[in-house]
């Protein structure tokens, strides 16, 4: 074993090394989440990102691109090691695609100690937001709170007096009941925390139904939703309570997995599948027709993340080495996007409109999301003015 | 060649490895091999009471936890001394194995599997609601620990060296440890413990001491690891984790004296191998695994040489 | 706290263990007569899930997927017993970690493959899908009556076929000690290989059954398998009756902890502390229960190995 592992560095090494960059390339380093029960969300946003690429004939900006795909396994650690190997070695002009915002808060330090620009198309932390916001960081989608808040709002227009909160027990979770709480005016009748990961929820449906609140808001990422949700109207519980959910536990991840017991449940989301605008009618057509299911609001935001990419590029002109051009470009470009016009704020993160959304059956009688109404327009997050970035 | 001078051309071939990086402009492996000396570390550990000891602790990265988050808490505390912060981190993990082995132990085969487990998820669920320290998040340590002396950890030379050589002195002392009278006990606790019983050995005892020490080790490599990623986050305590320790040790060679060294390595290497061909590496990795099981019982470093133990029955 | 309430959430905790019962009565079997760890076991549960939820949706009817679900895991399981798994029994605990812990990546690797990254849909069938009355002021979800009646008639049905039929008989004599059963001539290579099977149709009668309350997708067998793993340690390893007992204390104890402990951090403590030590003392109950089972049984409440 003696010179076996200098040999087998080197090796890898040869194995890998990659040519210099060229300066008519686009080079963009996509870090994801596309393994395990978690990888669904990851998978869909890689293809809507894809797609977009497709779009634009396999050029951002007019250049020719490159995608280095990588699989964190949601793990921070890999995240990490990822985001190094593309910035040291791939030296890569983007890093995109972190689903999860843990794997973010580990990773994303890496790219920008290396002035590295991150295009968030998933999670937005709130520790980048305000007093811990990076010059090297824009999203296309939102801030963690954005969808929350907007179903605060919701059940303050709506007039709902009590109600019953109930989120996973870790910081995406207390964070989502904050930003609802900032919203909503009525009285809270119970906030309740439960494991992450947890698979029965009968206990607390039970607790639930003896305490007799108007509406219920939960928050549950992925297969967590999938169960509480399946679970929620087998107990029916859907009779007597309004069940309010934030554009994660609704979405086309979600719904064919429910199935019926999705209809009329309402959402609130930046996306919709049937939002009006050119963009997002070709994306919707065009994701069906090559990926054979219907885009979810993951597929949408991985479109956006490179429809800003290419628009930032062109802006600069294809000096994708200038760095600081380049992020001067992505705060203040006007993108296409599939959710509809939107602008970059002082933090990164984008000021946009919000929906409310009904699930019920389309024209081909498949269960879809449908848009019912507006419930922000151009709304900042919360965070945005203690940031001390111009 | 004997074990000592292989020992050496060893040490001198991983002292060689940066310049050799460097030269061939891969700086980034540079970081990725450091990774491998602290898993190294790690699994070798594991290997102490799994190979030498016969103890399957499912459980092992929960002290990986301990050390890591030593480090994590204490410097958002505001103490980032190396020379604080690493000790300590020792301490709290051998404190951590301390009580888990007392109880675990009194556990045999399965059960023991189980109990460790159980210990190190309950750590994982305590940590991942803990707001106050990040939780699910995690925590940001801003920089590596501070050690002195004008050298900065942030450089990729000396991390890697100073993980070399605390790799070395860990091993060396494991080496020494396994080869006294302790390390003898402990196999022949392994082999038969109603026998060592009977003729007045203090069996619990002694396979108490040895999860500690284990455990101690295991929180230096946490320590280092934090460092590494300048980060911690549950995920480090995750059961997953303590298999993929398990894994490593199995595959270089339980109870070989490098076993941990050669299992960190090989799958490391391989993990960022399958991923540069493929998203989904971990297809590749589990058939590699069983193919290990199946034709390479006695692990890679025993495919090599005759194991200085023998393997669990 | 009112007394339906408390009913109420006892009848929760009876079908949560149950649930658990179904995946650890195999896993108990496989892993006592053979003295196998099978960390795969969980992949043949999500396996019988996906084949249920593609079954159920082929042919639109539930009951007619159910057997069809459980023959054919049953089948892959027997199939991977005799291609693979048979060469592990005589190797040691470590390997048979390793080798299943690899047959999990590859399961879902191949799941994955086969059937894509999203969630299936394995809808409960229409007549099960509301609650019933079951006493004034107590009604409760029918589906989850179900799996009650599954669970109990599956724990009766193992009893019996342990204690009273002859393939029970070689079982136990072959758990409690395999070399005298060879000994005295029985065919323990088929014997392994019926467990087996039975053992992947338990599963699969699991994952199918679960379907309707669980998601169905990758990954699903691991978040589970843990907690059949606790059940059948605390039951002590190999002993139906152990499984059965240890599944109801899980169950009973993880829900009631769920459902009323953080109140009672919220009576007695200064919310900011209660917030978060509640959900998380109940989050690691059931690993504090297992802690303290061994703790003063180290070889489980029931040990099968005399």
């Amino acid at each position: 074993m003696k010179t076996g592992s200098k040999l087998a560095g080197i090796a890898l090494a040869l194995m890998l090394t990659t040519p210099g960059q060229a300066a008519d390339k686009v080079k963009v380093g996509l870090v994801s989440t596309l393994s395990g029960p978690a990888g669904a969300l990851g998978v869909d946003m890689r293809d809507g990102f894809n797609l977009a690429l497709k779009h634009m004939g396999g050029k951002l900006g007019g250049l020719a691109t490159e995608i280095i795909a990588s699989d964190d396994q949601f793990n921070p650690d890999t995240g990490k090691q990822i985001v190094d190997r593309f910035v040291k070695r791939d030296r890569v002009d983007f890093v995109t695609g972190i689903i999860y915002s843990n794997i973010l808060l580990a990773a994303a330090p890496t790219a920008f100690e290396s002035k590295t620009p991150y295009v968030s198309a998933n999670a937005g932390p709130s520790q980048y937001a305000g007093k811990g916001c990076s010059p090297y960081f824009v999203s296309a989608a939102w801030q963690n709170d954005a969808f929350h808040e907007a179903a605060g709002q919701h059940a303050t227009s709506r007039g709902i007096k009590d109600v019953y909160l109930m989120a996973p027990n870790y910081p995406a979770g207390q964070d989502a009941l904050t930003g609802f709480k900032r919203f909503y005016k009525g009285k809270i009748n119970t906030e309740a925390y439960v494991k992450l990961g947890q698979l029965d929820f009968a206990a607390e449906l039970a607790q639930m139904r003896a305490a007799k609140p108007e509406a219920v808001y939960v928050f549950f990422p992925g297969g967590m939703g999938i169960n509480f949700i399946k679970q929620f109207v087998a107990a029916g519980l859907s009779k007597d309570i309004m069940l309010l959910l934030p554009g994660f536990s609704a979405d086309q991840d979600i719904i064919p997995a429910v199935g019926e017991p999705m209809l009329g449940l309402m959402s609130t989301a930046h996306w919709a599948l049937d939002l009006d605008n050119a963009e997002n009618k070709r994306f919707v057509a065009d994701f069906e027709t090559d990926y054979k299911r219907i885009p979810s609001v993951y597929a949408a935001q991985g479109y956006d993340t490179a429809l800003l990419i290419d628009a930032a590029v062109r802006a600069v002109k294809g000096k994708v080495e200038d760095r600081d051009a380049v992020m001067k470009a992505l705060k203040s470009v006007k993108a296409k996007s599939v959710h509809g016009p939107y602008r970059i704020n002082n933090n990164g993160y984008p000021v946009q409109n919000y929906y409310l959304r009904v699930v019920g059956k389309d024209a081909k009688g498949r269960i879809v999301n449908k848009t019912i109404g507006t419930i922000f327009t151009n709304q900042a997050d919360a965070y945005a003015k203690e940031c001390a970035l111009k | 060649m004997n074990q000592r001078s292989l020992a050496i051309a060893g040490i001198v071939a991983l002292a060689l490895l940066p310049p050799a990086l460097q030269a061939l402009d891969q700086v980034f492996y540079i970081g990725f091999a450091a990774r491998i000396l602290i898993y190294a570390m790690a699994a070798s550990s594991l290997n102490l009471i799994l190979g030498n000891g016969g103890m399957l602790s499912f459980g092992h990265a929960a002290f990986i936890g301990a050390g890591a988050y030593t480090v994590g808490i204490l410097a958002a505390e505001g103490v980032g001394s190396a020379w604080v912060a690493w000790p300590l981190a020792i301490v709290c993990a051998a404190a951590a194995a301390l009580v888990i082995g007392a109880i675990s132990l009194r556990t045999r085969g399965v059960y023991f599997i189980m109990i460790t487990l159980a210990f190190a998820q309950m750590v994982y669920y305590i940590l991942v609601s803990m707001k106050a320290y990040g939780g699910d998040d995690g925590l940001n340590l801003g920089s590596r620990s501070a050690v002195g002396f004008g050298l900065d950890l942030k450089d990729e030379f000396t991390w890697y060296y100073t993980c070399l050589a605390l790799l070395a002195v860990v091993l060396y002392l494991l080496n020494r440890m396994t080869a006294a009278r302790f390390g003898r006990a402990l196999e022949a606790i392994r082999e038969n413990e109603t026998r060592m019983e009977a003729i007045g050995f203090a069996t619990y005892r002694h396979k108490l001491v040895a999860f500690v020490i284990a455990g101690a080790i295991a929180g230096l490599a946490g320590a280092l690891l934090a460092n590494q990623s300048s980060f911690v986050s549950p995920k480090l305590m995750h059961w997953t984790q303590s298999g993929t320790l398990m894994v490593m040790v199995i595959i270089g060679g339980v109870g070989h004296r490098y076993g941990g060294l050669v299992g960190a390595l090989v799958l490391l290497g391989l993990e960022e191998l399958i991923a540069e061909f493929t998203l989904y590496s971990q297809l590749g990795v589990g058939m590699v695994l069983l193919g290990i099981v199946l034709f390479a019982p006695q692990g890679i470093a025993g495919l090599f040489q005759r194991s200085a133990t023998r393997p669990l029955p | 706290m009112s007394g339906i309430l408390l009913l109420e959430q006892s009848l929760n905790g009876l079908q949560f263990g149950l649930m658990l019962f179904l995946l650890a009565a195999g896993l108990t079997l496989v892993f006592g007569i053979m003295d196998m760890i099978n960390l795969a076991h969980g992949s043949l549960y999500m396996l019988g899930a996906y084949l249920m939820a593609t079954l159920a949706q082929a042919t639109g009817s539930f009951l007619v997927a159910l057997p069809l679900a459980i023959v054919a895991t049953g089948i892959l399981g027997v199939l991977l017993e005799m291609s693979l798994l048979r060469k592990l029994y005589q190797r040691d605990h470590l390997a048979q970690v390793l080798a299943t812990f690899a047959l999990i990546l590859i399961a879902n690797e191949v799941v994955r493959m086969i059937w894509g990254a999203q969630p299936m849909m394995l809808a409960t069938p229409a007549v099960l899908s509301g609650p019933v009355d079951l006493l004034p002021g107590l009604s409760y979800p029918s589906y989850r009556l179900l799996v009650i009646g599954v669970g109990l008639a599956v724990a009766a049905l193992l009893y019996w076929l342990v204690t009273r039929t002859r393939t029970g008989m070689l079982v136990r004599a072959g758990a409690s000690n395999r070399e005298m059963a060879t000994a005295m001539g029985v065919n323990i290579k088929r014997l392994f290989t019926i467990v087996f099977g039975i053992g992947a149709m338990l599963c699969a009668l699991a994952g199918a059954l679960l379907g309707p309350l669980l998601a169905v997708q990758v990954g699903m067998g691991e978040e589970i398998l843990i907690l059949a793993f606790v059940v059948i340690v605390i039951g002590g390893i190999g002993s139906i009756r152990g499984a059965l007992v240890g599944a109801l204390l899980v169950g009973m104890v993880d829900t009631i902890g769920r459902a009323f402990l953080p109140a009672l951090f919220r009576e007695f403590l200064p919310p900011q502390y209660a917030a978060g030590l509640g959900p998380g003392l109940a989050s690691i109950l059931i690993y504090l229960l297992m802690a303290l089972v061994l703790f003063w049984k180290p070889q489980g409440l029931f040990p099968a190995r005399g």
